[in-house]
């Protein structure tokens, strides 16, 4: 039975584990960096909705909002959140892509993975170009 | 003695009850948002920095509105179950219940708040 075997394992995807032989790694990297973007990214979420809301309500909300928004910290925020929509949205595709069984070899994997490093930098890049 | 991990002794739709449900619904979200997000990054991009007039101008036209209104549905639709995996991963017990109560909250909260947002300007 299950329960008379319960030893403290460490937890999935084991951080524990990588601490102690730790070598870098662009597989595990690559994944753990999906969870990070999808968390961070909400700082970004919450400014916009912030910022949508208050020009619902009237100017007088908008002009503080907008004031943090269009400010240092706001480009920031929008900046890094951007970088983590990309970052997430190449990792998601990867996801996509190997549900339907395919890319899954190392070789693949980490250049996938690098795939996901760079196209992300180069799409924010992208972004702030075209927007 | 042979160890057998809950998941390896589940049978049918195994023990949470509902299979791969969760997996299923994650890929169908992530579909819709990798259409929209681009298009919604377009929009955003160019209504951020615009004065008060221009911003309301903007989300009361019908697709920067239906497109901005679908994104944020869609990804808080997406975001409890990848935030809810991170927590089950990483936490246990009460921390673990209330931080997923709090995470499913804040994404409802947060898609109230942009339909309101978006029908008041529409008004």
């Amino acid at each position: 039975m299950a329960d008379s075997n319960r030893v403290d394992r460490p937890l999935s995807p084991h951080l524990t584990t990588y601490r102690i032989i730790f070598r870098p790694q662009i597989t595990s990297f690559s994944s753990i960096m999906i969870r990070v973007t999808g968390i961070g990214m909400m700082f970004g979420v919450l400014l916009a909705v912030w910022w949508l809301l208050a020009a619902a309500i009237g100017p007088e909300a908008f002009a503080t909002a907008n004031a943090v928004a269009t400010s240092w910290f706001g480009d920031l925020v929008f900046t890094l959140s951007l970088l983590a929509v990309w970052y997430h949205y190449l990792g998601g595709l990867r996801h996509l892509l190997w549900d339907t069984a395919k890319g899954l070899d190392l070789r693949t994997a980490e250049l996938l993975g690098w795939v996901c490093v760079i196209g992300s930098v180069v799409l924010t890049i992208l972004t702030l170009i075209v927007i | 003695m042979r160890y057998l991990t809950d998941r390896k002794r589940a049978e049918g739709k195994g023990p949470a009850h509902h299979g791969t449900d969760t997996h299923k619904h994650m890929t169908l979200t992530a579909t819709g948002l990798a259409f929209l997000m681009p298009v919604f990054l377009y929009i955003f991009g160019h209504a951020l920095g615009q004065d008060h007039a221009g911003v309301v101008a903007t989300f009361s036209r019908p697709i920067p509105a239906i497109v901005t209104g679908l994104v944020f549905f869609i990804a808080m639709m997406h975001f409890p179950h990848g935030a809810g995996s991170v927590l089950i991963d990483y936490t246990k017990g009460r921390t673990r219940r209330y931080l997923t109560i709090f995470v499913v909250s804040l994404s409802y909260l947060i898609t109230a708040t942009v339909l309101y947002a978006l029908i008041r300007i529409a008004n």
